[in-house]
């Protein structure tokens, strides 16, 4: 097996916080790897460094062989990506959402309507694809995002929290989707989860972080087996401790407050 | 191209879509296009200015211009919280490309709104000399709308919030809107005003436009189109050096 994601000693300082510290993991070709950790853990701020969005302090990445450092645009094309918070355009509809991202993907023009009309059937969506997303559930915007991450055929696809606040149906629906898409095409996926149940079905590699550090990773056999757990998540509570963390305040309900106030509405 | 396609197509689509912002917009330069041509136009009359309206017009569809694309500009903030900038900034672009389809975009909308006050101006008495001279009218619009929407997407990336946008607007966009002799003419003015006015962009847009539209302006409308442009360059740049250094 190959490794598709490879990353060496990563940091990430904002101002004097560390939030990665000196992380070294990687991922194999094809795998199903569950990036875990407790809320401010360091998971998000390490994909946005993988994906390009944030530079790091200092390390190495390797993504699909290329360098994140030298090779930021073949590292781009090889990954798609759902993100944590939404990042569909609401005035738009799911078709055309779609179509935006083909052509930033130079997606040629005879490959592209036969790849969204494939994809949107995989989600279920083709027969909703001219409504406008902002009357979508959120069930179904992540679908979407999954579905538009998958345009241009890239080899991994980044899940941070595809999940979060979806009802079970949904859940099973979005990770049947997943490990389907990593059965059958071999794409390599990297997710976070807060649902342990998930992580242990499908992962075939977890690594553990909290505060920026690595502190566990295995299988979820060997994560159990190394802590005496009887499920993962009595293993990951072992291995993070039982405190409570906060997640930062919602910066995004209080713009959602400015944009009514400057006349734009959202839901 | 295709990028900067794209992001235009996106930019008009969402304009056209949102017949509150199309109205509320117009609000504005109608309210001063009443309020300033009907209230001043007769004491403009006997100072042996001429009509009013004919002065005041090119400062108006001016000013439905740049309100619309500074807006357009500081929309960013929007898109970056509402997270469409991430899959913008992952995409196998340059962010040159990304800045320029939004700049264009952006542009070409308040070009719309302005055109829209325009014959919105017909009706209250405005007379163009010579309808071909839309065209040249239609250069200096654009020009002055690239000027509006790069400044407003520089500005938009360095803020993280809307909280600031009044405070743009009343200590940047009005005074540069009064600064440039849109509502009154700059020749009798106090010298101060005078020389701020010279650094200001739309000084330019504004007498050109009153030159296509008129016939008459107080520059070269040649030196006002090479102004502009040049204003429009420096700003695009200097919006691009902090478009590439913004966290999405
Ligand atoms: N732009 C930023 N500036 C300052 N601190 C940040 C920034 N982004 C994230 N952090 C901090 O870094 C830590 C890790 O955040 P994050 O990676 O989002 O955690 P996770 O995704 O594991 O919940 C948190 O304490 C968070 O507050
Ligand atoms: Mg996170």
């Amino acid at each position: 097996m190959s490794k598709i994601i490879e990353v060496k000693n990563l940091n990430k300082k904002f101002g004097d916080f560390t939030a990665v510290n000196d992380i070294s993991f990687s991922v194999e070709k094809g795998n199903i790897f569950a990036f875990l950790g407790p809320n401010g853990a360091g998971k998000t701020t390490t994909i946005k460094m993988l994906t390009t969005l944030l530079p790091p302090t200092s390390g190495n990445v390797k993504v699909n062989n290329f360098d994140l450092n030298t090779d930021r645009d073949e590292v781009r094309k090889s990954f798609g990506i759902v993100f944590q918070d939404p990042s569909l355009d609401d005035d738009l509809t799911a078709y055309e959402n779609m179509n935006f991202h083909a052509v930033l993907y130079g997606v040629p023009k005879e490959e592209k309507e036969g790849r969204i009309e494939e994809l949107l059937r995989l989600v279920d969506l083709l027969d909703r694809k001219n409504d406008y997303v902002k009357n979508y559930s959120g069930g179904m915007k992540r679908r979407l995002e999954i579905a538009r991450s998958l345009i241009h055929n890239p080899e991994i696809i980044f899940l941070d929290e595809p999940t979060v606040g979806l009802d079970p149906q949904t859940r099973n629906h979005i990770w049947s989707y997943v490990v389907d898409l990593s059965k059958r095409k071999g794409v390599t996926v990297f997710l976070t989860t807060h649902y342990m149940e998930e992580a242990e079905k499908m992962a075939d590699k977890i690594v553990v972080i909290d505060h920026g550090k690595i502190i566990g990773s295995g299988t979820s056999d060997s994560l159990k087996k190394d802590t005496g757990a009887e499920s993962l998540e009595e293993a990951f509570l072992k291995l993070t401790g039982s405190e409570i963390r906060h997640d930062e305040a919602g910066s995004l309900d209080s713009l959602r407050t400015h944009a009514r106030v400057w006349g734009r509405t959202r839901r | 191209m295709n990028t900067v396609y794209i992001l235009w197509l996106r930019q008009l689509k969402k304009y056209l879509r949102s017949t509150p912002r199309i109205i509320g917009s117009l609000g504005q330069p109608l309210l001063f296009l009443l309020v300033f041509g009907f209230g001043f136009g007769s004491i403009f009359a006997k100072a042996g200015e001429g009509s009013y309206i004919q002065f005041l017009v090119p400062g108006i569809v001016a000013m439905a211009v740049i309100f619309t694309a500074i807006f357009g500009g500081i929309e960013l903030i929007w898109d970056r919280q509402f997270g469409f900038l991430k899959e913008t900034m992952v995409a196998p672009v340059s962010r040159f490309n990304i800045m320029l389809g939004r700049t264009i975009g952006g542009a070409t909308v308040s070009v719309i709104q302005g055109i829209a006050v325009l014959i919105i101006s017909f009706f209250v008495g405005f007379k163009m000399h010579n309808p071909l001279m839309i065209f040249p009218a239609l250069v200096f619009m654009f020009l002055t709308a690239f000027f509006f929407t790069a400044l407003g997407t520089s500005i938009a990336s360095r803020l993280m919030d809307m909280q600031a946008f009044p405070i743009i607007m009343n200590f940047l966009v009005m005074p540069l809107f009064f600064l440039s002799g849109s509502i009154f003419p700059l020749e009798n003015a106090p010298k101060a005003l005078q020389i701020l006015s010279k650094v200001d962009p739309l000084t330019y847009g504004i007498d050109g436009l009153r030159y296509v539209f008129e016939g008459v302006s107080s520059l070269n409308p040649w030196a006002d189109l090479v102004y502009l442009l040049g204003f429009s360059i420096i700003v695009f740049l200097v919006g691009r050096f902090l478009f590439e250094r913004m966290e999405a």
